[in-house]
This record gives C-alpha cells, sequence and structure tokens, in this order.
C-alpha cells in the first residue's frame, strides 16, 4: 500500500507559536492510498483545524504534510489538489447549485460533456438532481449539505476532506448516502478523510478510524482494533454506545488470586491464572487502575456481585439497565425486553476476558482481557 | 399588510407629512427662488405667487451674468464640468486603490492592520484645515497647486477612507470558506478575489462609490484653496454670485438646482444599492 497522506509531528496554534491556542499537537499519521479515515473525536478537540491545515487555509504551525509525494505545507490550496467539503457547506450564493458544483471541474479544464456527465452522476447519488437548477439561498440545509458535498465528490482530486457531511441529515437519508458514498470513493479509489460525530457513520464507511482529543491523536486504528483495545481511557469511554463502565481500582495478588479493590468495598476475586503472568506483573506494577468493562459484556449470574437497578430503558431492540455499582454506576445491556423494577437487586458477573485495564495516573492501557496492550 | 386602526395610520400619516415638509421645504423654496427675479425673491412680504422665468438659468448656461454694474463672465458650466471630472475621477483612483485595500484589510490580519485601518479612517476625523496649510506650500512647490492631478489627489483623503471602510465591512461579511471552496477548486488568489469577492461585495462597493462621489461633490474648501478658477467645483464657483453690485439670489439658487440634481438623481438611484447591499447574500437572480 502507498502512502497517499502523511502528517509528521504536525502542531498548530492559533495566534503566535508556543503562545496562542494550541489546537492540533504533534500529530503523526500515514493515510494509505485509496482509504476512508474516519475522524472521531468531542467538539473543540481540533478536528476542523487538521482538515484546514490540510486543505491549506490555514497555515501549519510545525511539522511537515506530504500528500501524493509532494511535501505541501508550504503550497497555496490551488496546488495542493484537495477537495473539501465545508462544515457550512459555503456554497457560492450567486451561482446555481449546478454551477457550485462543476466550478472545479471547469477551472480543470475539463469538456461540457463531461463536466455534464459527472455532475449528474454525483447529483443522482446524492439525490439532488431536483434541486440543480436552483440558487443556494434558496434550498433546505440538507440540500445545501449535499450540495456542498457533490461539489467536493464530483473532483478528481489526490484527498477528499469531508467536515461532517451528513450533519444535516434525517437519520434514513444518512444511512442510505452512506452507503452509496463509501461505494461512490471506493470505486474511484480516493482517498478521504471524514470527519463525524455519528459512530456508526465512523464505523460503516472507515477502514481505520482516528480518535482526537484534546488537540492530541488518541489512536488510529481499525474500527474492530478501536473497539477490542482502546489504547486509552478516553479512547475506550468516547467510542462506543453506551459508553464503557469504568471503575477506579486497587489490585493486589494473593498468590493464587488476583484481587480489584473497587470503591464502596467490593472486592472482585479472579483465579490468577485468568491472566497471563505480564498482564498480572502490568497490573501489580501500578497497583491504582481503572477497571473497564463494555456494556454489552456484562453478564447477569447468580454468582456475581451486587448491583441496585437505578434506570431501566427499553429500547425498542434492546434494553439498557442501569444498576448502583461498586460507588458508582454500571450500565448493561439486554438483547431482549427485560423487565426488572426500579430498586430491585441483580447480580451482574464480569468475565476476566472482557476487562480493560488502564493505568490510573496515565490513563493508557495496559491489558485487554487476557492480552497485554 | 397588518391591520392597523385607522387613528394609528391617520397620526403616522401626519407625522411623516411634517419629517417630509422639514426636509424638503428649503428644496422646494430654492426651486421656486431659481425661477424667480432676485426682484421678486427680496419683495416684502414674500410671496409664492410669481411669473416664472427661465432668466437666472439662461444666464449660468450662456455664462453672462447681468447686474446693475454691467455683464460679468461667469463660469458656471465649467465648474459643473469640474465638479463631474473631479468627483468621478476621484472616486474611480479611490476604487482602483481602496478596493484591494479593503480586501487585504478584510482578510489579512498581520500585526498593527488595524492600527494602518484606522489611522486611514482616522483622516476623516481630522479638519480638512489641519492639513491645508503644509499642502499648500508642498503643492506650489512640486507643481501641483492648480491642477487636476494636485485635486484629485486631496480628494483622496475624502474618498478613500471612505470606501476602504465602508467596503472592507462588506468584505469581512463575506465567509472566508467561500472564498477558500473557491480556491481549493483550483483558482488563484487573484481569480477568486475578481470572481467571489468584488461580486459578493459588489452592492456595498456601489453604496461606497456613491456615497464616496456625494462627498467630493459637496466638497468646497480644498478646491477653494487649492485651485484657481478654471479648476473649481460648482461648490466654490457660486462665490461668484456674490458680486459687488449685491448677491444674485435667482442665480444661485438655480446654481444650487443645477449641482444637487447629480447628487439628488444618484442618492434616489443609490437608495436601492443600499438597501440590496445591506442585504448582502440575499436571495439573487
Ligand atoms: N480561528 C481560530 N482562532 C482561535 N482559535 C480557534 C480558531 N479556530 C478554532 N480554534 C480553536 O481550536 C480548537 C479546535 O477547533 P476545531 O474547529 O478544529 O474543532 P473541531 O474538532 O472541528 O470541533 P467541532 O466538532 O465542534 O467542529 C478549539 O478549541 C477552537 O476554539
Ligand atoms: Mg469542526
Amino acid at each position: 500500500m502507498t502512502v497517499q497522506l502523511s502528517l509528521k509531528a504536525v502542531d498548530k496554534f492559533y495566534g503566535a507559536i508556543d503562545k496562542g491556542v494550541h489546537a492540533v499537537r504533534n500529530i503523526n499519521m500515514d493515510v494509505h492510498k485509496g482509504e476512508i479515515i474516519a475522524l472521531l473525536g468531542s467538539s473543540g478537540c481540533g478536528k476542523t483545524s487538521t482538515l484546514r491545515m490540510v486543505a491549506g487555509f490555514e497555515d501549519t504551525s510545525r511539522g511537515t504534510i506530504t500528500l501524493a509525494g509532494r511535501e505541501i505545507q508550504k503550497l497555496p490550496p490551488v496546488k495542493r489538489n484537495v477537495a473539501m467539503a465545508f462544515e457550512g457547506y459555503s456554497l457560492y450564493p450567486t451561482v446555481t447549485v449546478r454551477e457550485n458544483i462543476a466550478f472545479a471541474l471547469k477551472a480543470a479544464k475539463l469538456s461540457e460533456t463531461e463536466v455534464a456527465a459527472k455532475v449528474k452522476e454525483v447529483s443522482e447519488m446524492l439525490e439532488i438532481t431536483d434541486i440543480l437548477d436552483r440558487f443556494p439561498t434558496s434550498i433546505s440545509g440538507g440540500q445545501q449539505q449535499r450540495a456542498s458535498l457533490a461539489r467536493a465528490l464530483v473532483r478528481d482530486a489526490d484527498l477528499h476532506l469531508l467536515d461532517e457531511p451528513m450533519g444535516q441529515l434525517e437519520p434514513q437519508l444518512r444511512t442510505l448516502l452512506r452507503g452509496r458514498i463509501k461505494h461512490y470513493i471506493k470505486e474511484r479509489g480516493l482517498t478521504a478523510i471524514l470527519v463525524t460525530h455519528d459512530q456508526t457513520e465512523a464505523n460503516a464507511m472507515a477502514d481505520r478510524i482516528a480518535v482526537m482529543e484534546g488537540g492530541v491523536l488518541q489512536q488510529f486504528a481499525s474500527p474492530e482494533e478501536i473497539k477490542e483495545a482502546p489504547a486509552n481511557l478516553f479512547t475506550g469511554t468516547f467510542v462506543g454506545e453506551p459508553p464503557m463502565n469504568v471503575f477506579p481500582a486497587v489490585v493486589s495478588d494473593t498468590g493464587d488470586q488476583i484481587h480489584f479493590d473497587l470503591q464502596g468495598g467490593l472486592d472482585l476475586q479472579y483465579p490468577a491464572k485468568d491472566f497471563s503472568a505480564d498482564v498480572r506483573q502490568a497490573m501489580l506494577s501500578r497497583r491504582q487502575i481503572v477497571l473497564g468493562v463494555r456494556p454489552y459484556a456484562v453478564q447477569r449470574s447468580a454468582e456475581g456481585a451486587p448491583a441496585t437497578v437505578e434506570a431501566n430503558q427499553w429500547l425498542g431492540d434492546q434494553t439498557h439497565i442501569a444498576a448502583r455499582f461498586a460507588g458508582a454506576s454500571i450500565v448493561l445491556v439486554e438483547h431482549d425486553f427485560t423487565d426488572v423494577a426500579l430498586g430491585s437487586e441483580i447480580r451482574v458477573h464480569l468475565n476476566p476476558n472482557d476487562l480493560h485495564v488502564f493505568d490510573a495516573e496515565t490513563g493508557q492501557a495496559l491489558s485487554h482481557g487476557a492480552q497485554l496492550a | 399588510m397588518e391591520s392597523v386602526n385607522p387613528i394609528e395610520r391617520a397620526l403616522r400619516g401626519i407625522a411623516i407629512t411634517l419629517v417630509i415638509l422639514f426636509f424638503m421645504f428649503p428644496i422646494f423654496w430654492i426651486i421656486l427662488m431659481s425661477f424667480q427675479t432676485n426682484e421678486t425673491i427680496l419683495r416684502m412680504p414674500p410671496s409664492m405667487v410669481f411669473t416664472p422665468t427661465l432668466e437666472n438659468y439662461m444666464a449660468l448656461i450662456t455664462g453672462k451674468l447681468e447686474t446693475s454694474a454691467g455683464i460679468l463672465e461667469i463660469a458656471f458650466m465649467k465648474n459643473l464640468f469640474n465638479s463631474f471630472f473631479l468627483s468621478t475621477a476621484s472616486v474611480a483612483i479611490g476604487l482602483v486603490l481602496g478596493v484591494p485595500a479593503a480586501y487585504a484589510f478584510a482578510r489579512l490580519k498581520f500585526k498593527g492592520s488595524e492600527d494602518i485601518a484606522f489611522t486611514l479612517l482616522s483622516f476623516r476625523f481630522a479638519p480638512p484645515l489641519l492639513v491645508l496649510l503644509p499642502l499648500t506650500i508642498y503643492f506650489q512647490q512640486l507643481g501641483l497647486a492648480n491642477t487636476y492631478g494636485g485635486l484629485i489627489w486631496v480628494y483622496q483623503l475624502i474618498v478613500l477612507p471612505l470606501i476602504l471602510w465602508i467596503v472592507r465591512g462588506y468584505f469581512e461579511d463575506i465567509p472566508a470558506d467561500v472564498e477558500y471552496a473557491y480556491r481549493i477548486a483550483g483558482h488563484s488568489w487573484g481569480a477568486t478575489f475578481r470572481k467571489i469577492a468584488l461580486p459578493l461585495a459588489g452592492p456595498g462597493i456601489a453604496a461606497a462609490a456613491l456615497l464616496a462621489f456625494i462627498f467630493a461633490w459637496n466638497n468646497f474648501v480644498f478646491a477653494l484653496v487649492l485651485a484657481s478658477a478654471d479648476k473649481q467645483p460648482v461648490t466654490v464657483g457660486a462665490l461668484a454670485f456674490v458680486t459687488a453690485s449685491g448677491i444674485q439670489y435667482g442665480q444661485i439658487a438655480a446654481g444650487i438646482v443645477l449641482s444637487i440634481a447629480p447628487t439628488f438623481a444618484l442618492a434616489l438611484y443609490a437608495q436601492r444599492y443600499l438597501v440590496e447591499g445591506l442585504s448582502l447574500g440575499a436571495v439573487k437572480g
């Protein structure tokens, strides 16, 4: 696989270097040709800033950006051959949607028939053929968003940056379009970075997910890996719905037993052989750890520890139960309709294979189940 | 239409009539005066009944002013032309210099850009007399005194700050991303300025140009000091009607009517642009 986009030690400061807002911190990232990358992270974590540096609208405070073999961080946007769908759509208000989409193609000196064919294809894909001759100010937000997305996707650029391209669309249309867009991108071998707040969208469309927080790239891996082996506490709790349950704990070892002392005097015990020697050593060298377990993995079992039901929601296809556990709240998911009364006691069991252990101080993952992180 | 009760409507009508009367009466009176002779103007008590005469206009157009002391040559038509030429040329140059500068101030935020922009605006605050004395001396030494070029140059003190500040506001209102979207689509910085920024700020530029034209047209003191009769605009030329044998009210009135007519027409026309300019980015086409 050839590397299409490479960010090396990239920093972004708004204002003076080392003095202004440090929006992006030392990002290193290689994107392969033909890959779709989802950029996931909470609001204000630096996603848009990263895209804008790659596109050339913000200068790169430090580091190098290489695209298709060219170092581009000093080039003006026109020389970068990057397409972008903007968070705020940014359509040209004085021309029709059709002309908006065709602008870049005309600048690239394509023939009129080619332009027409490409515009037709992308607008059919995004269901906007009926608004092509309208002006951007006279169409709805969702239509503007698709027009802006069409304007980016119609191009044959080295890189497509899509900043929350479907945020305004209703769920049905989103689900339909994300499949089509993925197909469109893959069919043409385009490389794309997609910013989204929708984890389902990220999982469905992306080959790899980049999780950002506080300007720092937390983890960059496949959706499966992010789910099964989150690199740190942030990724663990940020990705996954409902979020991972976490409990601070102190680890100790009495020869053939491993003890996790949770808050509220709860002591979870496991046979030492449930964990490999490396994992035991990693945990015991820290003592103060954070235990994480996904809601789907929490089991109800007679031998489990007691928990008091606090909330019970039937979502139409699954039940989310929240219960008081170890001085905190634990959420578990049942795949059928489960009727447990509020205030009643249930017993929950955490399988050692489902435990994610994080260093309490740094938040770094130590182990995932039996595997060392 | 919302329904209002008749009393409210009547009161509103009266208020509007009063305001219009207050502002329009002087203009109305001047127009009346311009069709009268000095005698009918000055009679006591004043009356609105008179036989209209085109004498005043004729005198202005032929350039021959008949006074009790004999026939006086006046250069009113020349002055009118000067006003036109000076204002148009000043605004044209002001636009060529001011619009790109306004764009730079709106888009490139560099250290001190705000201070520079404000300094330029502050030329508008300074009393013209402050700069006139040194300017007169410089102009004489440079050979610019009493030339169109020199006058147009000083007129930039009036039009440039105005254009710069108004147009900068319009450029700032254009979302930067609209321009970025165009640039990233394979267009240079210059092409983006011409194809995106200029058209979107068009109504604002038109409004600024019209305002600047009116301000330049109405200027008095620069031309009074820096130009002699053949380069003077109407504002200064009207002084010629204050003659040794009396003040020619009729001709002054006719002169005023002729000299405000272009700005008046422009203002009426600009109204549309100002409204359009204020709703920048609204539905088009
Ligand atoms: N022009 C700017 N000047 C100063 N600070 C800025 C500027 N643009 C963004 N920031 C700051 O940089 C940080 C990252 O912003 P950015 O827009 O990249 O976030 P984001 O991840 O795209 O958020 P969202 O999900 O809300 O779009 C934020 O703290 C923001 O306040
Ligand atoms: Mg953003």
